[in-house]
């Protein structure tokens, strides 16, 4: 018996592993593809909120008040100039023209401290106004506008001053680099490895049965005695080692770049989590596949071909990523171990728990016992499948 | 003679759906391909399976090989039921049909080990059997060149080749010399007469008279899925050559004439 299935695992694997193109498209490229990907959108994202540090903010302004003489001397120097040297119509097409010798237009009112120092809150009256004109499509104007709003508020914020929340340099923020490592992981990993994993499934199991079908292969494994059931095992386990490969490729490119994405290793480490967790979360992604293989190979089987069967599994997908999203919402995760019986779902649950670093064993354990109970029987419908000739033949 | 395989009134029908109603311009939802056929081949005979297309004989073959299953009827290999045993039946019989392909992938020498595996072949009778083999069709030459990359006829000597990697005692053929070059039918029409002298039994499927004519001891004729005549080649052809026999027979069943 299990000689048959080991046979039918090493043709899989033979017809995997020794062809470079699918090699290197479903293992290596998934890896890289998300580690650059993420890479680039990190500092992408970081560049264009952060500054570079010779920067100087330009500023044409208008009737300056003598009140923010000074604010041009903080982290970032800021060039003041007057706007009545070149004109607020040069000015603004300046600003429009993208050009570097003007970030942003402030025009203040003439009087504008002696408004502000005369202006009463509960009279009702019209308090004076800053006008602000800036380019949201130019970083450095961008840039300009939200320091400059930032100061502004927090001007109008000293002038009626009477006490301070958390004031001074002290960190009041008491969660640990632990804490904001397991949010930040235990929202998004989840749900990326449920789109890593049917992708992996999708690359190799519509291939090997659809595949077959319409290739006419299938056939000529069906007339030898190999039995149906270790014809479906043979398959399942070994696609299923070949999407793992494939899912982990993708989970280490995005561990390693999730910190980069998420603005730089001070905040997000994946260091933080143990071996223990790692091993839990291998076992619930094992078994995950298995669920996500079996089910895509008995719709490849139903399938009449490669495209058919894509056609169909990608609904399912769709569902798939949708529950990916749950680790994302409180509300619908939940604990109690019955829920934990709904495949996929139970996935996506288990791996938010240990990436919260509060995994729940017993949840785990009915995760995986669930989902390899599933396998099995889909394993069973996959072999009673390759027995039906209406479905194997079907034209 | 030992009774190696015996049809026992087979019987198969299909759906046809609507889109095939229309292409064959009929109201009926059902086809009956096989219709109650029966025969029997013996050990070291070669049984021909004479008829038109559609007349049911690669259905035939397929039940005989326990690809599909009968609606009624059995078949029985060598004592073994295809209904009851079908995982029995395969491992007795090598089947050859072009509906049945190779991975393009992988190279005749894979191929022929993982056939030989999945059939329990030892390692050392499959090697021994494979140089035998390879060198008698002379796939040694192309035995580490994928399928793929091979031509129709070398495809279907590696085909051969596999369908008998567990030295079956019966052999079945599905039009085992169509599409090829003449070149490649000889090489195959002189091996079904090798397995014909090795005491094998050979069912073979055609329509090609010369075929039968050269390597048949018995012949059935099948019309409408119904067994139309079965009986020795010399006793076919005893008054008629085989081909004007068929077209008589052909008219007698389904009532149509055909000009020699």
């Amino acid at each position: 018996m299990r000689n048959s299935i080991i046979t039918v695992m090493k043709k899989e694997f033979m017809r995997f592993f020794t062809d470079r193109r699918m090699v290197v498209t479903t293992l290596l490229m998934p890896g890289i593809m998300i580690y650059f990907l993420y890479s680039f959108m990190g500092s992408g994202l970081g560049s264009k909120l952060g500054e570079s540090e010779d920067f100087v903010a330009s500023i044409a302004v208008q009737n300056l008040p003598e009140s923010m003489q000074t604010i041009g001397e903080g982290e970032t120097p800021m060039e003041f100039k007057d706007l009545s040297e070149q004109g607020m119509e040069q000015a603004l097409e300046k600003l429009q023209q993208s050009e570097d010798s003007c970030d942003l237009v402030a025009v203040f009112p003439e009087d504008f401290d002696a408004q502000v120092a005369a202006f009463d809150v509960t009279a009702g009256t019209e308090a004076p106004a800053v006008k602000l004109y800036y380019n949201s499509t130019n970083k450095d104007s961008q840039l300009t506008y939200n320091m400059m709003r930032e100061m502004l508020d927090t001007y109008e914020s000293a002038l009626a001053n009477k006490f301070d929340v958390n004031p001074g340099e002290e960190s009041y923020d008491m969660a640990t680099k632990e804490d904001m490592s397991a949010q930040i992981f235990s929202m998004m990993v989840p749900m990326l490895l449920m789109i890593f994993l049917f992708s992996g499934c999708m690359a190799v199991a519509p291939e090997s049965i659809a595949g077959e079908k319409e290739r006419g292969t299938i056939a000529t494994l069906l007339v030898t005695p190999i039995k149906r059931s270790h014809l479906a095992i043979g398959k399942i386990i070994s696609l299923s080692v070949i999407a793992v490969l494939s899912g982990l490729s993708s989970f280490l490119g995005t561990m390693l770049s999730l910190p980069k994405l998420m603005g730089g290793e001070e905040s997000v480490d994946a260091s933080v989590y143990g071996v223990g967790d790692y091993i839990l979360t291998l076992l619930v992604i094992l078994s995950t596949v298995l669920v996500i293989i079996t089910l895509v190979s008995i719709i490849s089987a139903f399938a009449k071909n490669v495209k058919e069967a894509t056609g169909w599994v990608t609904p399912v997908m769709i569902i798939s990523m949708l529950l990916g999203v749950t680790s994302m919402v409180e509300s619908l995760c939940m604990t109690d171990p019955v829920w934990y019986l709904i495949p996929l779902y139970n996935s996506v649950q288990s791996m938010n728990g240990i990436f919260s670093m509060e995994p729940n064993i017993i949840n785990i354990v009915v995760t995986v016992v669930a989902n390899v109970c599933y396998a099995g029987i889909g394993v069973l419908v996959l072999a009673k499948m390759f027995d039906n000739e209406k479905v194997m033949f079907s034209k | 003679m030992k009774e190696l395989l015996s049809v026992q009134n087979l019987k198969k029908t299909f759906k046809i759906s609507a889109k095939q109603q229309k292409i064959q311009n009929t109201k009926q939802r059902i086809k009956v391909a096989v219709d109650g056929l029966s025969f029997t081949a013996y050990e070291g005979e070669v049984f021909g399976l004479l008829g038109p297309n559609g007349a049911g004989k690669t259905t035939t073959l397929r039940m005989m090989s326990a690809l599909v299953k009968p609606d009624e009827g059995d078949v029985l290999v060598d004592g073994s039921s295809v209904v009851k045993k079908p995982d029995e039946v395969r491992s007795k019989i090598g089947f050859l049909t072009s509906e049945l392909k190779l991975e393009e992938f992988f190279t005749p020498n894979y191929l022929f080990d993982f056939f030989s595996e999945l059939h329990g072949v030892a390692e050392e009778t499959a090697a021994a059997r494979k140089q035998k083999l390879f060198e008698r069709f002379g796939i040694t030459n192309f035995a580490e060149v994928k399928v793929g990359n091979l031509s129709t006829g070398m495809k279907q000597k590696v085909s051969l080749v596999i369908s008998i990697v567990h030295n079956p005692d019966i052999i079945i053929f599905d039009e085992p010399t169509n599409g090829l070059d003449v070149l490649t039918a000889k090489v195959v029409t002189d091996f079904l007469l090798e397995l014909k002298q090795q005491g094998k039994t050979v069912i073979v499927s055609t329509h090609i008279f010369s075929l039968i004519e050269k390597i048949c001891d018995r012949v059935g004729v099948i019309i409408d899925g119904k067994m139309a005549v079965c009986d020795t080649l010399e006793n076919i052809t005893a008054d008629k050559p085989l081909e004007e026999k068929f077209f008589d027979i052909y008219a007698e069943r389904v009532g149509e004439t055909y000009e020699k």
